[in-house]
């Protein structure tokens, strides 16, 4: 069978290398080539993406047989690692929204004069590792292209980042992500060697992970860090602070594929080892994570509101909106994780969108500051149109694809009080004494959001033109119009036709919803003081034992 | 003990007789030349070693020699197995590279500096061989001294002369600790043969004058691979030898203490490997420490050479890694590192020699915009410095990923832990120097950097061994495998 995720990973790595190899003069064939591979990926997401459409799992079925387009080459097969490749329902929708949203950086970044050659090199690199993530279906691949997908970033933000904060931004964040990226390994090597004694064989294979039952003590130990550590690239608070600094700092590209990608690579590998492997210490830690993601929601919106500069302002509201994808996964039911998938995508788009909106306007005005820019629809039209669709979906607005993620969400969560059997108490409460609660807390979250997006417009767009300051203003590209097209109308789409994405996103999510149910039944109750203590004297016990 | 003088027992010195054939051609043909065609000489050493390199991997591949188990030859001086094999490649692929990137250093253009390295290869590859105390010391000695002279080499200089005399001065000191606990381990059993007395002390627990003879053993392979404690000559040698010495000091010489450090340690000659032993405290604890302080102070450099200098205390620490875990898949992790090392650090140093030959210093600001001036030297130091921070596509992401799995594996997630943390720490000040070559400025952009054709053969050689074990990992991870079983073997 044709490799096709192979090929959709891999092209933008033989882009990069052949980009690098062309001679400094010919930077048109290096835009030519970027834009090339990211077409190439396109096109082969998108079947990839229709074809899982239609051969969509029956519900039910056990993760393993839910992987489709699997290719399986020994790699070193000594410790059990394979080069695994495989997509399931959400993958196959990430997939093709980082192929969308790397087709649209390289548009957008098509006038780019500094060192465009590896400008578009490093790019590729990006796009390659962040596909390489979401195809992986072996724990160790999935590492690899984890870490290979932060590198370029770095390299990205410091060449050509806003001078202003480029260092310690680029270092604030690769750090932030490597250390994160450092303790889900370590918690991952750790229950590596556990598999042995559930009579499973050794190895990073996650399709024989996903059928494991750790003893519920190692999980409830190594749940938080291996969880953590990926949601930390989520975004999750209280470790979201390299997330604002380096959307501000990255060129506009980069910003898309940081926030529109990056996060959702996060949210996605967090799920993916951290819930689906460990879904005892899921059910077990989620009830806590929540509140977590609740300070993400309103209080990622409330910074929000205090900020002038436009980046700084999508930045947070970033923060804010992946925290809703956590608190999806929180919910820890089949209304929760749908929005959480559907979130991924929907918040993906309307980053970029902005993004792309915001760094058009940077172009032209040299100006970020909501405190200067005034009246812009008069000569950036298309941008305000975009801005505004880019905000409904913010705000959740019945018909664009922010609703259809964020109404499951907040429904998954008022439901959560459904796990009251089984979940443990937090503070002496179940959470279906307090779940409704958060839901409610969270929709504060969305009016705040309308309360800045419409600010925004406001100050940004309308208003009096200034002619005299902004006599040099030129006019959108069709290049940049047609990428905001594309991306505005995915939004509306999926908005008005949910159909095409939520039963492959629901295909997608079943079998760790199905995974969690189990571990609902079957956890015990316990109290939040009790457990710790649990907790403690298991992992005393277990340092002795070590 | 005697053993009948055999083909294959000569066949298993192919690479030192080799070498000492180098020695002698290089300094012969070293008359013949004229003083400024002097570069042949490297070129010539280059090609000379990777004869023997070919040799002696071939003789494995095609005739399975060494086989699977450890043989003892020439009277027991000698053992002849896998894993002496793979350190035999680790030093002549040093010796190769380091010729090479010998030939435009002006201060190094003379017959004896090739004859010294040969010298100090064959004693790398005797000490990776003996299997007797007495073999072991003189091997180490024959290395040792080549490497003083090879430190001090540069007699114009002060700094170099001053290294020379440094390294001298710890070195002897150190050696000296050694042989007294050779001597000890000698009393305890009344024999030299490094096998028989594994035999005679294996099992052993809680003997003290063990202890004390292993305290006194890691006291001198500690000074050869710069671990904390013994690591305060690294950084003023390292600085002030002539760079391509320090590339040869930091990676062959540094593999060669290690393959006597695991052969010691992990054959039982001190006593069996197992966690209750009092050396192993002391391993582990200087491990640790070797992470902690060689990353720490790295970060506080700004003379490049002395950052890599600090740099590579600390990958001792991580190759010490896997030593302590007493494992096969550890020693095997601790071999394949430093197999991955060579290329990695005579990667960098390629860079920083063609720098500092173009700029005159080793100072940070010399590699300022290094990527608008030589944007593929740029690109390869940027890998050789990934790969030793451990960033995937490189060599360094397995090596390290290795290392920690193989503690991890052993129980030790806390050490592996610690490993983690401390590569985190060296993560900054590599991404610090990856923002100095691509985002700084410098007034000399315009100048382009020559890069003489054997170098660019060096970084050929050097950024596709990174990227090939960085990418292609399983060959060599299942060869040093092999290798691992041989120290087990007995």
């Amino acid at each position: 069978m044709f490799p096709f995720l192979s090929v959709i990973t891999l092209s933008p790595i033989a882009a990069a290398i052949i980009i690098l190899l062309l001679p400094k003069e010919r930077k048109e064939n290096a835009r030519m080539m970027a834009l090339a591979a990211m077409l190439l990926g396109m096109v082969l997401s998108l079947y990839v993406y229709s074809n899982y459409y239609q051969n969509l799992p029956d519900p039910g079925t056990p993760w393993r047989d839910t992987l489709q387009f699997v290719e399986e080459v020994p790699w070193v097969p000594g410790l059990g690692i394979n080069y695994i490749m495989g997509v399931d329902g959400l993958s196959a929708t990430l997939v093709l929204l980082t192929a969308l949203v790397g087709l649209g950086g390289v548009l957008i970044s098509w006038s780019v004069e500094d060192r465009p050659r590896e400008f578009f090199a490093f790019f590729m690199l990006l796009v390659a590792g962040v596909h390489g993530v979401f195809v992986a279906v072996d724990g160790f691949l999935l590492f690899f292209f984890y870490e290979l997908a932060v590198l370029p970033m770095y390299v990205m933000i410091v060449i050509w980042g806003w001078e202003k904060t480029r260092e310690y931004a680029a270092m604030k964040l690769t750090l932030y992500l490597l250390l994160g990226s450092f303790v889900s390994l370590l918690g991952f090597l750790v229950l590596l060697f556990q598999l042995p004694a559930q009579g499973l064989e050794m190895t990073f294979d996650l399709r024989v992970w996903s059928e494991a039952n750790f003893p519920i003590s190692m999980q409830l130990i190594w749940f938080m860090p291996v969880f953590l550590g990926f949601a930390v690239l989520g975004g999750v608070w209280p470790f979201h602070n390299w997330s604002p600094d380096g959307h501000v700092a990255a060129p506009t590209a980069v910003s898309m594929i940081h926030a529109g990608v990056l996060m959702k690579l996060g949210a996605y590998a967090a799920m993916r080892v951290g819930i689906q492997m460990l879904p005892d210490g899921a059910v077990y830690w989620m009830p806590f994570v929540i509140l977590l993601t609740i300070i993400n929601v309103v209080y990622g919106s409330l910074i929000a509101m205090r900020q002038r500069d436009m980046k700084y302002l999508i930045g947070y509201s970033s923060v804010s909106h992946m925290g809703l994808v956590a608190m999806g996964f929180a919910a820890m039911n089949m209304e929760g994780f749908v929005g959480a998938g559907i979130q991924m995508v929907s918040h993906g788009i309307m980053t970029a969108l902005f993004f792309s909106v915001v760094g058009m306007i940077y172009d032209r005005a040299h100006s970020r500051n909501m405190d200067e820019l005034r009246g812009m629809a008069k000569v950036l039209p298309w941008a305000m149109v975009a801005f505004i669709i880019g905000g409904f979906v913010s705000m959740g607005m019945p018909g664009f694809s922010g609703f259809i993620a964020e109404f499951p969400i907040f429904l998954g969560v008022w439901r959560g009080g459904g796990l009251e059997l089984a979940a443990p108490t937090v503070f002496g409460l179940q959470p279906s004494n307090y779940y409704p609660i958060l839901a409610i807390l969270a929709a504060t979250g969305i009016v705040v959001t309308a309360a800045y997006i419409l600010r925004a417009i406001g100050d940004v767009f309308l208003g009096d033109y200034d002619e005299h300051k902004w006599h040099d203003m030129r006019p959108l590209l069709a290049i940049d119009k047609f990428t905001l097209a594309v991306f505005s109308l995915c939004l509306i789409v999926i908005g008005v036709f949910p159909a095409v994405i939520a039963p492959i996103v629901e295909a997608g999510v079943a079998p760790v919803v199905a995974r969690l149910e189990i571990a609902q039944q079957t956890s015990h109750m316990v109290t939040i003081f009790d457990s710790v203590q649990t907790a403690a004297a298991n992992f005393i016990h277990w340092l002795g034992g070590a | 003990m005697s053993s009948p003088i055999t083909l294959s027992s000569v066949l298993a010195l192919a690479p030192e007789i080799g070498l000492t054939a180098l020695i002698l051609a290089v300094m012969i043909y070293d008359r013949l030349l004229k003083p400024d065609e002097r570069r042949k000489l490297g070129i010539f050493t280059a090609w000379f070693s990777l004869v023997i390199l070919l040799t002696t991997f071939g003789l494995w591949y095609f005739l399975n020699e060494p086989g699977a188990g450890a043989v003892a030859i020439w009277g027991g001086m000698v053992r002849h197995d896998m894993a002496t094999l793979v350190f035999r490649v680790i030093f002549l692929l040093g010796l190769m590279i380091t010729s090479l990137i010998s030939t435009d250093f002006l201060e190094v253009q003379r017959g004896e500096y090739y004859a010294l390295l040969a010298a100090a290869t064959l004693g790398f590859s005797l000490m990776a061989a003996s299997g007797d105390l007495i073999m072991l010391f003189v091997a180490m000695e024959t290395a040792s001294i080549s490497l003083y002279a090879l430190a001090g080499l540069a007699t114009g200089n002060t700094r170099s002369v001053e290294a020379g005399m440094k390294y001298f001065i710890y070195g002897s000191f150190a050696s000296a600790i050694m042989l007294y606990g050779m001597s000890l381990l000698y009393g305890l059993t009344g024999v030299s043969n490094l096998h028989i007395i594994a035999g005679t002390l294996l099992g052993s627990e809680a003997d003290s004058a063990v202890l004390l003879a292993a305290v006194l053993l890691i006291v001198g392979f500690g000074f050869k691979v710069s671990v904390v404690p013994f690591h305060f000559w690294s950084p003023d040698v390292y600085e002030g030898a002539p760079s391509p010495v320090t590339a040869f000091l930091s990676t062959a010489s540094k593999a060669a203490g290690f393959a006597v450090f695991i052969r010691f340690f992990l054959a039982g000659i001190v006593g069996s490997p197992n966690p209750n032993q009092g050396w192993w405290n002391i391993l582990v604890a200087m491990c640790i420490l070797t992470m902690i302080l060689g990353n720490f102070m790295a970060i506080y450099q700004t003379n490049m050479k002395r950052l890599i200098a600090y740099s590579s205390i600390a990958q001792a620490g991580y190759a010490l890694i896997g030593l302590v875990t007493l494992t096969v898949d550890g020693s095997g992790a601790t071999m394949f590192y430093l197999l991955m090392y060579v290329f990695s650090n005579i990667a960098a140093f390629t860079v920083i020699i063609l720098v500092s030959n173009q700029n005159g210093s080793d100072d940070m600001k010399d590699f300022y915009g290094l990527s608008r001036r030589s944007p593929y030297l740029a690109l390869a130091m940027m890998l050789a410095l990934l790969s030793l921070g451990g960033i995937p596509p490189t060599a360094g992401f397995f090596g390290k990923f290795f290392v920690f799995r193989a503690a991890i594996e052993a129980g030790m997630w806390w050490l592996a832990l610690a490993g983690l943390l401390t590569a985190f720490v060296a993560l900054y000040y590599y991404l610090s120097i990856i923002k100095y070559l691509y985002l700084y400025r410098s007034d000399e952009e315009e100048i382009e950097i020559p890069v003489p054709r054997s170098y660019k053969v060096a970084l050929a050689i050097t950024v596709i061994g990174i990227l090939y074990l960085g990418v292609l990992a399983n060959p060599a991870f299942e060869w040093t495998r092999q290798a691992a079983l041989a120290f087990f073997a007995g």
